[in-house]
Protein backbone atom coordinates (compact mmCIF):
# COMPACT_ATOMS: atom_id res chain seq x y z
CA UNK A 1 0.00 0.00 0.00
CA UNK A 2 1.28 3.72 -1.05
CA UNK A 3 2.86 5.62 1.85
CA UNK A 4 -0.04 8.03 3.00
CA UNK A 5 0.75 11.68 1.38
CA UNK A 6 0.80 13.01 5.21
CA UNK A 7 0.86 11.24 8.68
CA UNK A 8 0.42 11.84 11.88
CA UNK A 9 1.06 10.31 15.24
CA UNK A 10 0.36 11.99 18.84
CA UNK A 11 0.95 15.27 17.15
CA UNK A 12 1.17 17.50 20.23
CA UNK A 13 1.87 20.90 20.60
CA UNK A 14 2.41 23.01 24.00
CA UNK A 15 3.30 26.66 23.58
CA UNK A 16 6.11 28.59 25.52
CA UNK A 17 2.60 30.52 27.84
CA UNK A 18 1.21 26.78 28.78
CA UNK A 19 -1.57 26.36 26.08
CA UNK A 20 -1.83 23.34 24.95
CA UNK A 21 -2.56 23.86 20.83
CA UNK A 22 -2.76 20.10 19.75
CA UNK A 23 -3.81 17.17 22.26
CA UNK A 24 -1.94 14.28 20.51
CA UNK A 25 -3.35 13.99 16.79
CA UNK A 26 -3.47 11.30 14.55
CA UNK A 27 -3.92 11.90 10.83
CA UNK A 28 -3.76 10.51 7.83
CA UNK A 29 -4.28 11.73 4.32
CA UNK A 30 -3.97 9.50 1.63
CA UNK A 31 -1.92 10.01 -1.92
CA UNK A 32 -3.95 12.27 -4.61
CA UNK A 33 -6.49 12.90 -2.14
CA UNK A 34 -7.83 16.27 -2.01
CA UNK A 35 -8.57 16.48 1.70
CA UNK A 36 -10.54 19.36 3.63
CA UNK A 37 -8.80 19.76 7.64
CA UNK A 38 -11.79 21.90 9.24
CA UNK A 39 -12.40 23.75 12.51
CA UNK A 40 -12.95 27.18 13.66
CA UNK A 41 -10.76 29.49 14.47
CA UNK A 42 -8.04 29.02 16.78
CA UNK A 43 -8.85 25.24 16.49
CA UNK A 44 -5.42 24.53 15.93
CA UNK A 45 -5.02 24.00 11.65
CA UNK A 46 -2.71 26.35 11.67
CA UNK A 47 -0.33 25.05 14.22
CA UNK A 48 -0.44 21.80 12.32
CA UNK A 49 0.03 22.66 9.06
CA UNK A 50 2.99 24.95 10.61
CA UNK A 51 4.40 21.75 12.34
CA UNK A 52 4.04 20.22 8.77
CA UNK A 53 6.35 23.16 7.13
CA UNK A 54 8.55 23.50 9.89
CA UNK A 55 7.46 26.93 10.96
CA UNK A 56 6.26 25.49 14.24
CA UNK A 57 8.14 23.39 16.39
CA UNK A 58 6.22 19.99 17.88
CA UNK A 59 6.20 19.23 21.49
CA UNK A 60 5.76 15.72 20.44
CA UNK A 61 4.52 13.46 18.10
CA UNK A 62 5.76 11.82 14.60
CA UNK A 63 4.95 13.87 11.25
CA UNK A 64 6.02 11.43 7.65
CA UNK A 65 5.16 13.29 4.74
CA UNK A 66 5.13 10.45 1.68
CA UNK A 67 7.04 7.76 4.25
CA UNK A 68 9.71 10.18 5.41
CA UNK A 69 9.62 11.27 9.05
CA UNK A 70 10.53 14.70 9.37
CA UNK A 71 12.65 14.12 12.51
CA UNK A 72 14.83 12.29 10.31
CA UNK A 73 15.14 13.90 6.58
CA UNK A 74 13.19 17.24 6.93
CA UNK A 75 15.15 18.64 3.67
CA UNK A 76 14.13 15.30 2.05
CA UNK A 77 10.61 15.66 2.77
CA UNK A 78 10.37 19.11 1.72
CA UNK A 79 10.84 18.03 -1.36
CA UNK A 80 7.50 17.40 -1.49
CA UNK A 81 5.77 19.97 -0.30
CA UNK A 82 4.53 23.19 -1.35
CA UNK A 83 2.66 25.54 1.35
CA UNK A 84 0.28 28.54 0.03
CA UNK A 85 -0.16 30.35 3.75
CA UNK A 86 -2.77 32.45 5.31
CA UNK A 87 -1.12 35.60 5.21
CA UNK A 88 0.70 37.04 2.49
CA UNK A 89 4.55 36.10 3.06
CA UNK A 90 6.63 37.44 0.21
CA UNK A 91 8.49 40.44 0.22
CA UNK A 92 6.15 42.99 -1.32
CA UNK A 93 9.19 44.90 -3.03
CA UNK A 94 10.06 41.98 -4.90
CA UNK A 95 9.07 41.69 -8.26
CA UNK A 96 6.64 38.59 -9.11
CA UNK A 97 8.83 36.76 -11.77
CA UNK A 98 11.59 37.66 -9.30
CA UNK A 99 9.88 35.72 -6.34
CA UNK A 100 8.74 32.80 -7.90
CA UNK A 101 12.61 31.59 -9.24
CA UNK A 102 13.60 32.58 -5.68
CA UNK A 103 11.85 30.18 -4.25
CA UNK A 104 12.90 27.67 -7.38
CA UNK A 105 16.40 28.47 -6.28
CA UNK A 106 15.88 28.07 -2.82
CA UNK A 107 15.12 24.29 -3.84
CA UNK A 108 18.32 23.84 -5.93
CA UNK A 109 16.61 23.90 -9.27
CA UNK A 110 18.41 25.61 -12.13
CA UNK A 111 17.43 28.85 -13.35
CA UNK A 112 16.91 27.02 -17.08
CA UNK A 113 14.41 25.17 -15.38
CA UNK A 114 12.69 27.25 -13.50
CA UNK A 115 12.08 29.77 -16.22
CA UNK A 116 9.73 27.83 -18.22
CA UNK A 117 8.30 26.46 -15.41
CA UNK A 118 7.55 29.79 -13.81
CA UNK A 119 6.55 31.42 -17.15
CA UNK A 120 3.49 28.38 -17.30
CA UNK A 121 2.49 28.96 -13.99
CA UNK A 122 2.08 32.73 -13.99
CA UNK A 123 0.25 32.37 -17.22
CA UNK A 124 -2.04 29.18 -15.70
CA UNK A 125 -2.78 31.80 -13.25
CA UNK A 126 -3.41 34.66 -14.73
CA UNK A 127 -0.03 36.33 -13.57
CA UNK A 128 2.29 37.00 -16.52
CA UNK A 129 1.63 40.14 -17.47
CA UNK A 130 2.35 41.52 -13.77
CA UNK A 131 5.88 39.69 -13.92
CA UNK A 132 7.86 42.76 -13.63
CA UNK A 133 5.81 44.19 -11.25
CA UNK A 134 6.41 44.67 -7.67
CA UNK A 135 3.96 42.04 -5.41
CA UNK A 136 2.68 44.90 -3.38
CA UNK A 137 0.75 46.65 -6.51
CA UNK A 138 -0.94 42.96 -7.05
CA UNK A 139 -5.00 43.32 -5.89
CA UNK A 140 -5.30 40.57 -2.92
CA UNK A 141 -7.00 37.60 -5.69
CA UNK A 142 -3.34 38.32 -7.40
CA UNK A 143 -1.21 37.96 -3.98
CA UNK A 144 -2.99 34.94 -3.12
CA UNK A 145 -2.68 33.08 -6.32
CA UNK A 146 1.07 34.44 -6.38
CA UNK A 147 1.56 32.30 -3.42
CA UNK A 148 0.05 29.31 -5.31
CA UNK A 149 2.73 29.70 -8.30
CA UNK A 150 5.64 30.02 -5.84
CA UNK A 151 4.13 26.90 -3.83
CA UNK A 152 3.96 24.64 -6.89
CA UNK A 153 7.06 26.18 -8.44
CA UNK A 154 9.28 22.84 -7.37
CA UNK A 155 6.10 20.41 -8.27
CA UNK A 156 5.37 19.58 -4.77
CA UNK A 157 3.19 15.88 -4.69
CA UNK A 158 1.82 17.55 -1.49
CA UNK A 159 0.47 20.54 -1.55
CA UNK A 160 -1.03 23.17 1.77
CA UNK A 161 -3.81 25.67 0.98
CA UNK A 162 -4.11 27.63 4.04
CA UNK A 163 -7.34 29.43 3.36
CA UNK A 164 -6.29 29.75 -0.24
CA UNK A 165 -9.25 31.74 -1.53
CA UNK A 166 -9.78 33.84 1.73
CA UNK A 167 -11.09 37.56 0.75
CA UNK A 168 -11.33 36.50 -2.89
CA UNK A 169 -13.99 37.42 -5.35
CA UNK A 170 -17.03 34.55 -5.79
CA UNK A 171 -15.43 34.49 -9.74
CA UNK A 172 -12.05 34.49 -9.06
CA UNK A 173 -12.75 32.23 -6.37
CA UNK A 174 -14.45 29.84 -8.77
CA UNK A 175 -11.64 29.51 -11.34
CA UNK A 176 -9.25 28.94 -8.28
CA UNK A 177 -11.03 25.79 -7.77
CA UNK A 178 -10.98 24.69 -11.38
CA UNK A 179 -7.18 25.32 -10.96
CA UNK A 180 -6.68 23.29 -7.40
CA UNK A 181 -9.11 20.70 -9.11
CA UNK A 182 -6.92 20.06 -12.22
CA UNK A 183 -3.45 19.84 -10.49
CA UNK A 184 -5.33 17.27 -8.02
CA UNK A 185 -6.79 15.46 -10.99
CA UNK A 186 -4.67 15.86 -13.72
CA UNK A 187 -1.13 16.09 -11.77
CA UNK A 188 -1.87 14.32 -9.14
CA UNK A 189 -0.84 16.24 -6.54
CA UNK A 190 -2.18 15.58 -3.09
CA UNK A 191 -3.67 18.97 -1.75
CA UNK A 192 -4.54 19.73 2.28
CA UNK A 193 -7.01 22.69 1.88
CA UNK A 194 -8.56 24.73 5.05
CA UNK A 195 -11.31 27.17 4.52
CA UNK A 196 -13.79 28.79 6.22
CA UNK A 197 -15.98 28.13 2.67
CA UNK A 198 -17.43 25.35 3.76
CA UNK A 199 -19.09 25.17 0.30
CA UNK A 200 -15.73 25.17 -1.29
CA UNK A 201 -14.56 22.20 0.84
CA UNK A 202 -17.78 20.73 0.21
CA UNK A 203 -17.35 21.07 -3.63
CA UNK A 204 -13.39 20.12 -3.97
CA UNK A 205 -12.51 17.55 -1.26
CA UNK A 206 -12.69 13.90 -0.92
CA UNK A 207 -12.00 13.37 2.72
CA UNK A 208 -12.04 15.53 5.66
CA UNK A 209 -11.10 15.91 9.34
CA UNK A 210 -12.72 18.15 11.45
CA UNK A 211 -10.27 19.71 14.76
CA UNK A 212 -11.52 21.26 17.75
CA UNK A 213 -10.20 22.44 20.90
CA UNK A 214 -6.44 20.84 19.62
CA UNK A 215 -8.08 17.77 18.80
CA UNK A 216 -9.91 15.37 15.36
CA UNK A 217 -13.25 15.18 16.12
CA UNK A 218 -14.09 13.66 13.09
CA UNK A 219 -12.24 12.16 10.41
CA UNK A 220 -14.28 10.64 7.25
CA UNK A 221 -14.94 10.62 3.77
CA UNK A 222 -16.83 13.93 2.85
CA UNK A 223 -19.78 11.58 1.40
CA UNK A 224 -19.69 9.93 4.49
CA UNK A 225 -19.99 12.90 6.70
CA UNK A 226 -23.14 14.48 4.95
CA UNK A 227 -24.73 11.38 4.92
CA UNK A 228 -25.00 11.60 8.98
CA UNK A 229 -27.14 15.22 8.24
CA UNK A 230 -30.15 14.16 10.05
CA UNK A 231 -31.94 17.46 8.67
CA UNK A 232 -31.85 19.77 6.12
CA UNK A 233 -33.58 22.94 6.03
CA UNK A 234 -35.14 24.31 2.70
CA UNK A 235 -36.23 28.16 2.46
CA UNK A 236 -39.22 28.24 -0.53
CA UNK A 237 -40.53 31.64 -2.14
CA UNK A 238 -43.98 31.57 -2.01
CA UNK A 239 -46.40 32.93 -5.08
CA UNK A 240 -48.84 34.63 -2.58
CA UNK A 241 -48.42 36.23 0.99
CA UNK A 242 -49.37 34.33 3.97
CA UNK A 243 -51.29 35.12 6.78
CA UNK A 244 -50.50 32.73 8.98
CA UNK A 245 -47.90 29.47 8.94
CA UNK A 246 -49.29 25.83 7.36
CA UNK A 247 -49.65 23.12 9.16
CA UNK A 248 -48.03 20.05 7.15
CA UNK A 249 -48.50 16.53 8.50
CA UNK A 250 -44.42 15.28 8.91
CA UNK A 251 -42.78 17.74 8.64
CA UNK A 252 -41.59 21.42 10.91
CA UNK A 253 -42.69 24.52 9.01
CA UNK A 254 -41.71 27.70 10.05
CA UNK A 255 -42.99 31.12 8.53
CA UNK A 256 -40.21 33.76 7.61
CA UNK A 257 -41.87 36.54 6.51
CA UNK A 258 -44.83 36.77 4.39
CA UNK A 259 -43.46 35.52 1.44
CA UNK A 260 -41.21 32.83 2.72
CA UNK A 261 -41.28 29.79 5.11
CA UNK A 262 -39.07 27.78 6.35
CA UNK A 263 -39.02 24.01 5.70
CA UNK A 264 -37.40 21.68 7.73
CA UNK A 265 -36.94 17.67 6.03
CA UNK A 266 -35.37 14.81 7.92
CA UNK A 267 -33.24 12.54 6.18
CA UNK A 268 -34.92 9.81 4.43
CA UNK A 269 -38.48 11.69 3.81
CA UNK A 270 -40.67 11.79 0.94
CA UNK A 271 -40.30 15.60 -0.37
CA UNK A 272 -43.41 15.26 -2.79
CA UNK A 273 -45.88 14.92 0.67
CA UNK A 274 -44.66 18.04 1.75
CA UNK A 275 -45.28 19.93 -1.44
CA UNK A 276 -48.77 17.82 -2.24
CA UNK A 277 -50.08 19.25 1.06
CA UNK A 278 -48.61 23.05 0.33
CA UNK A 279 -50.37 22.25 -2.93
CA UNK A 280 -53.94 21.31 -1.14
CA UNK A 281 -53.60 24.51 1.07
CA UNK A 282 -53.46 26.47 -2.00
CA UNK A 283 -49.69 27.79 -1.16
CA UNK A 284 -48.09 27.71 -4.43
CA UNK A 285 -43.80 27.73 -4.06
CA UNK A 286 -41.83 29.61 -7.01
CA UNK A 287 -38.82 28.36 -6.03
CA UNK A 288 -36.37 26.29 -2.95
CA UNK A 289 -33.06 26.46 -1.71
CA UNK A 290 -30.93 25.51 1.13
CA UNK A 291 -30.61 27.53 3.97
CA UNK A 292 -27.64 26.87 4.69
CA UNK A 293 -24.73 24.75 3.06
CA UNK A 294 -24.75 20.50 4.22
CA UNK A 295 -21.60 20.82 5.84
CA UNK A 296 -22.47 24.04 7.46
CA UNK A 297 -24.96 22.87 8.84
CA UNK A 298 -23.19 19.50 10.19
CA UNK A 299 -20.10 21.64 11.27
CA UNK A 300 -21.77 24.47 13.89
CA UNK A 301 -23.30 21.34 15.35
CA UNK A 302 -20.16 19.84 15.68
CA UNK A 303 -17.96 22.05 16.92
CA UNK A 304 -20.48 24.07 19.02
CA UNK A 305 -20.34 21.68 21.23
CA UNK A 306 -18.16 22.47 24.41
CA UNK A 307 -17.09 19.45 25.12
CA UNK A 308 -15.69 17.28 22.30
CA UNK A 309 -16.34 13.41 21.54
CA UNK A 310 -13.38 11.68 20.33
CA UNK A 311 -15.00 11.18 17.40
CA UNK A 312 -12.48 9.23 14.42
CA UNK A 313 -15.12 7.57 13.02
CA UNK A 314 -14.94 3.53 13.01
CA UNK A 315 -13.77 3.27 9.29
CA UNK A 316 -10.88 5.45 9.91
CA UNK A 317 -9.89 4.29 13.42
CA UNK A 318 -9.32 0.68 11.47
CA UNK A 319 -7.07 2.17 8.76
CA UNK A 320 -4.61 3.73 10.91
CA UNK A 321 -4.89 0.20 13.10
CA UNK A 322 -3.81 -1.69 9.83
CA UNK A 323 -1.28 0.92 8.75
CA UNK A 324 0.45 1.06 12.84
CA UNK A 325 0.26 -2.88 12.39
CA UNK A 326 2.29 -2.79 8.61
CA UNK A 327 4.52 -0.70 10.14
CA UNK B 1 20.36 18.44 -1.06
CA UNK B 2 23.18 17.78 -3.44
CA UNK B 3 26.39 19.97 -3.87
CA UNK B 4 25.19 21.34 -6.93
CA UNK B 5 21.61 22.41 -5.33
CA UNK B 6 23.75 23.90 -2.67
CA UNK B 7 25.23 25.72 -4.81
CA UNK B 8 22.01 27.15 -6.59
CA UNK B 9 20.49 27.83 -3.32
CA UNK B 10 23.23 29.70 -2.02
CA UNK B 11 23.83 31.55 -5.34
CA UNK B 12 20.04 32.55 -5.21
CA UNK B 13 20.15 34.09 -1.47
CA UNK B 14 23.29 35.97 -2.04
CA UNK B 15 21.32 37.50 -5.73
CA UNK B 16 18.28 38.08 -3.90
CA UNK B 17 20.42 40.11 -1.00
CA UNK B 18 22.34 41.96 -3.30
CA UNK B 19 19.31 42.74 -5.57
CA UNK B 20 17.67 44.29 -2.46
CA UNK B 21 20.18 46.78 -1.79
CA UNK B 22 21.12 47.46 -5.16
CA UNK B 23 17.07 48.34 -5.76
CA UNK B 24 17.04 50.52 -2.91
CA UNK B 25 20.22 52.54 -3.75
CA UNK B 26 19.36 55.58 -2.30
CA UNK B 27 18.88 54.77 0.97
CA UNK B 28 21.88 52.00 1.01
CA UNK B 29 24.72 53.21 -1.05
CA UNK B 30 24.50 57.15 -1.79
CA UNK B 31 24.07 58.31 2.38
CA UNK B 32 27.76 56.58 3.43
CA UNK B 33 29.16 58.19 0.24
CA UNK B 34 27.82 61.63 1.43
CA UNK B 35 28.49 61.21 4.76
CA UNK B 36 32.48 60.22 3.89
CA UNK B 37 32.59 62.72 2.00
CA UNK B 38 31.78 65.24 4.68
CA UNK B 39 34.05 63.38 7.03
CA UNK B 40 36.94 63.61 4.16
CA UNK B 41 35.97 67.55 3.92
CA UNK B 42 35.51 68.68 7.37
CA UNK B 43 38.00 66.34 9.23
CA UNK B 44 40.67 65.60 6.49
CA UNK B 45 40.89 68.85 4.81
CA UNK B 46 39.64 71.67 7.22
CA UNK B 47 40.66 70.64 10.64
CA UNK B 48 43.27 67.95 9.26
CA UNK B 49 45.28 70.71 7.98
CA UNK B 50 45.83 72.08 11.46
CA UNK B 51 46.62 69.08 12.95
CA UNK B 52 49.40 68.52 10.88
CA UNK B 53 50.60 64.76 10.88
CA UNK B 54 49.88 61.87 12.66
CA UNK B 55 52.96 58.76 12.36
CA UNK B 56 54.82 61.20 10.28
CA UNK B 57 51.49 60.76 7.61
CA UNK B 58 49.41 63.38 6.41
CA UNK B 59 46.07 63.70 8.93
CA UNK B 60 43.80 63.64 6.03
CA UNK B 61 45.90 60.14 4.96
CA UNK B 62 45.71 58.67 8.09
CA UNK B 63 42.18 58.90 8.83
CA UNK B 64 41.14 57.55 5.29
CA UNK B 65 41.75 53.42 6.01
CA UNK B 66 39.14 54.13 9.37
CA UNK B 67 36.91 55.66 7.52
CA UNK B 68 36.55 53.08 5.12
CA UNK B 69 36.42 50.99 7.60
CA UNK B 70 33.66 52.48 9.50
CA UNK B 71 31.58 52.35 6.50
CA UNK B 72 32.27 48.43 5.87
CA UNK B 73 31.21 47.77 9.71
CA UNK B 74 28.42 49.58 9.90
CA UNK B 75 26.97 48.80 6.79
CA UNK B 76 27.57 45.16 6.81
CA UNK B 77 25.44 45.53 10.15
CA UNK B 78 22.81 47.59 9.36
CA UNK B 79 22.28 45.50 5.62
CA UNK B 80 21.70 42.22 7.25
CA UNK B 81 20.29 43.40 10.66
CA UNK B 82 17.76 45.25 8.22
CA UNK B 83 17.52 42.87 5.57
CA UNK B 84 16.91 39.73 7.71
CA UNK B 85 14.41 41.59 10.21
CA UNK B 86 12.55 43.10 6.73
CA UNK B 87 12.34 39.29 6.02
CA UNK B 88 10.93 38.75 9.74
CA UNK B 89 8.46 41.19 9.44
CA UNK B 90 6.92 40.42 6.00
CA UNK B 91 6.87 37.14 6.90
CA UNK B 92 8.97 35.91 3.97
CA UNK B 93 11.61 34.46 6.27
CA UNK B 94 8.90 31.49 5.69
CA UNK B 95 10.14 30.73 2.14
CA UNK B 96 13.30 29.81 3.03
CA UNK B 97 11.96 28.00 6.43
CA UNK B 98 9.80 25.89 4.21
CA UNK B 99 12.07 25.31 1.72
CA UNK B 100 15.27 22.23 1.69
CA UNK B 101 18.16 24.27 2.47
CA UNK B 102 19.96 24.00 5.54
CA UNK B 103 20.29 27.03 7.97
CA UNK B 104 24.61 27.47 6.70
CA UNK B 105 23.11 27.86 3.57
CA UNK B 106 20.56 30.81 4.62
CA UNK B 107 23.20 32.75 7.28
CA UNK B 108 25.92 32.55 4.57
CA UNK B 109 23.55 34.09 2.13
CA UNK B 110 22.67 36.72 4.15
CA UNK B 111 26.68 37.63 5.51
CA UNK B 112 27.90 37.07 2.05
CA UNK B 113 25.05 39.69 0.71
CA UNK B 114 25.42 42.18 3.80
CA UNK B 115 29.51 41.55 2.98
CA UNK B 116 28.93 42.69 -0.37
CA UNK B 117 26.92 46.15 0.73
CA UNK B 118 29.99 46.82 2.76
CA UNK B 119 32.46 45.94 0.80
CA UNK B 120 30.92 47.81 -1.78
CA UNK B 121 30.05 51.13 -0.05
CA UNK B 122 33.72 50.68 1.20
CA UNK B 123 34.89 50.19 -2.35
CA UNK B 124 33.03 53.78 -3.31
CA UNK B 125 34.21 56.04 -0.25
CA UNK B 126 38.22 54.79 -1.38
CA UNK B 127 36.92 56.07 -4.86
CA UNK B 128 36.26 59.51 -2.86
CA UNK B 129 39.21 59.46 -1.28
CA UNK B 130 41.40 59.26 -4.02
CA UNK B 131 39.83 63.13 -4.22
CA UNK B 132 41.10 64.08 -1.49
CA UNK B 133 44.64 61.85 -0.98
CA UNK B 134 46.97 59.85 -2.84
CA UNK B 135 46.75 56.38 -0.99
CA UNK B 136 49.22 53.43 -1.97
CA UNK B 137 48.69 49.60 -0.80
CA UNK B 138 51.29 48.98 1.71
CA UNK B 139 50.03 45.31 2.21
CA UNK B 140 47.45 44.36 0.07
CA UNK B 141 46.83 40.98 1.15
CA UNK B 142 46.63 42.26 4.54
CA UNK B 143 44.58 45.43 3.86
CA UNK B 144 41.68 42.34 2.07
CA UNK B 145 42.03 39.71 4.33
CA UNK B 146 41.15 42.67 6.91
CA UNK B 147 38.45 44.20 4.60
CA UNK B 148 36.69 41.05 3.77
CA UNK B 149 37.01 39.56 7.62
CA UNK B 150 35.51 42.79 9.09
CA UNK B 151 32.72 42.36 6.57
CA UNK B 152 32.17 39.02 7.03
CA UNK B 153 32.48 39.50 10.91
CA UNK B 154 29.70 42.12 11.46
CA UNK B 155 27.10 40.59 9.30
CA UNK B 156 27.36 37.82 11.36
CA UNK B 157 26.39 40.17 14.07
CA UNK B 158 23.64 42.07 12.09
CA UNK B 159 22.05 38.30 11.74
CA UNK B 160 22.48 38.11 15.74
CA UNK B 161 20.74 41.14 16.11
CA UNK B 162 17.27 40.93 13.49
CA UNK B 163 17.06 36.74 15.12
CA UNK B 164 16.34 38.34 18.56
CA UNK B 165 14.88 41.94 17.42
CA UNK B 166 11.20 41.98 18.10
CA UNK B 167 10.11 45.40 16.63
CA UNK B 168 12.24 47.60 14.20
CA UNK B 169 13.49 50.10 16.97
CA UNK B 170 15.79 46.67 18.36
CA UNK B 171 17.95 46.88 15.33
CA UNK B 172 18.78 50.48 15.56
CA UNK B 173 20.04 50.05 19.38
CA UNK B 174 22.98 48.25 19.16
CA UNK B 175 24.51 50.13 15.58
CA UNK B 176 23.66 53.80 17.73
CA UNK B 177 24.53 52.54 21.44
CA UNK B 178 27.57 49.83 20.97
CA UNK B 179 28.52 50.03 17.34
CA UNK B 180 29.25 54.02 16.75
CA UNK B 181 30.97 54.68 20.04
CA UNK B 182 33.25 51.97 20.00
CA UNK B 183 33.87 52.66 16.03
CA UNK B 184 34.28 56.39 17.14
CA UNK B 185 36.79 55.27 19.80
CA UNK B 186 38.42 52.58 17.72
CA UNK B 187 40.89 55.41 16.70
CA UNK B 188 39.56 55.80 13.32
CA UNK B 189 40.18 59.48 13.70
CA UNK B 190 43.46 59.56 16.34
CA UNK B 191 46.44 57.35 17.60
CA UNK B 192 45.87 55.55 20.65
CA UNK B 193 49.35 57.05 21.59
CA UNK B 194 47.65 60.49 22.69
CA UNK B 195 45.93 58.67 25.02
CA UNK B 196 46.56 58.66 28.30
CA UNK B 197 48.09 54.70 29.31
CA UNK B 198 44.94 54.53 31.34
CA UNK B 199 42.04 54.85 28.38
CA UNK B 200 44.88 53.50 25.99
CA UNK B 201 44.27 50.04 28.24
CA UNK B 202 40.62 50.47 28.06
CA UNK B 203 40.81 50.94 24.25
CA UNK B 204 42.67 47.98 23.98
CA UNK B 205 39.27 45.87 24.82
CA UNK B 206 37.97 47.38 21.85
CA UNK B 207 37.61 45.28 19.23
CA UNK B 208 37.60 47.86 16.33
CA UNK B 209 40.57 49.29 17.43
CA UNK B 210 42.16 46.09 15.59
CA UNK B 211 40.09 46.07 12.57
CA UNK B 212 40.67 49.65 12.49
CA UNK B 213 44.77 49.38 12.61
CA UNK B 214 45.19 46.49 10.76
CA UNK B 215 43.88 47.43 7.89
CA UNK B 216 45.21 50.76 8.46
CA UNK B 217 48.71 48.63 8.41
CA UNK B 218 48.14 46.92 5.33
CA UNK B 219 47.01 50.42 3.27
CA UNK B 220 49.83 52.67 5.41
CA UNK B 221 52.27 50.33 7.11
CA UNK B 222 51.50 51.95 10.23
CA UNK B 223 49.42 50.60 13.44
CA UNK B 224 48.94 50.72 17.28
CA UNK B 225 48.97 47.13 17.34
CA UNK B 226 50.31 43.86 16.05
CA UNK B 227 48.42 43.11 13.11
CA UNK B 228 49.01 39.12 13.35
CA UNK B 229 46.86 39.30 16.33
CA UNK B 230 44.61 41.19 15.04
CA UNK B 231 43.93 39.15 12.18
CA UNK B 232 43.77 35.95 14.64
CA UNK B 233 41.22 37.91 16.96
CA UNK B 234 38.86 38.59 13.97
CA UNK B 235 38.89 35.08 12.68
CA UNK B 236 38.49 34.00 16.23
CA UNK B 237 35.28 36.07 16.44
CA UNK B 238 34.09 35.06 13.18
CA UNK B 239 33.84 31.84 13.93
CA UNK B 240 32.32 32.32 17.39
CA UNK B 241 29.97 34.68 16.14
CA UNK B 242 29.08 32.24 12.98
CA UNK B 243 28.65 29.28 15.06
CA UNK B 244 26.23 31.08 17.66
CA UNK B 245 24.01 32.62 15.11
CA UNK B 246 23.82 29.06 13.47
CA UNK B 247 22.81 27.66 16.71
CA UNK B 248 20.15 30.12 16.99
CA UNK B 249 18.65 29.23 13.83
CA UNK B 250 18.40 25.71 14.31
CA UNK B 251 17.35 26.03 17.32
CA UNK B 252 14.54 28.27 15.12
CA UNK B 253 15.03 31.53 18.06
CA UNK B 254 12.84 34.18 16.97
CA UNK B 255 11.74 32.94 14.21
CA UNK B 256 9.95 29.39 15.18
CA UNK B 257 7.09 29.31 17.93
Amino acid sequence: MAEPALSIRGLTKVYGNGFEALKGIDLDVPQGDFFALLGPNGAGKSTTLGIVCSLVQKTAGQVSIFGIDIDKDFAKAKYALGVVPQEFNFSQFEKVEDIVLTQAGYYGMPLKEAKPRCERLLKDLGLWDKRNGAARMLSGGMKRRLMIARALIHRPRLLILDEPTAGVDIELRRSMWEYMRRINEEEGTSIILTTHYLEEAESLCRNIAIINHGEIIKNTSMRGLLTELDTETFLLDLAEPLETTPVIEGFEIERVDSHQVALSVRKGTNLNDAFQQLTEQGVRVLSMRNRANRLEELFVSMTSQPETSKGIDSESAQSTQAKETAS
Amino acid sequence: MNTRQLLISLWTMVVKEVRRFVRIWPQTLVPPSITMTMYFIIFGNLIGSRVGEMHGISYMSYIVPGLIMMSVITNSYSNVASSFFSNKFQRSVEEMMVSPMPNWVILAGFVIGGAARGLGVGLIVTIVSFFFTDLNLHHPLVTLAVVIMTAMLFSIGGFINALLAKKFDDISIIPIFVLTPLTYLGGVFYSIDLLPQFWQNVTMINPILYMVNAFRYGILGISDIPVGGALIAIAAFIVVLWSLALWMLNRGKGIRS
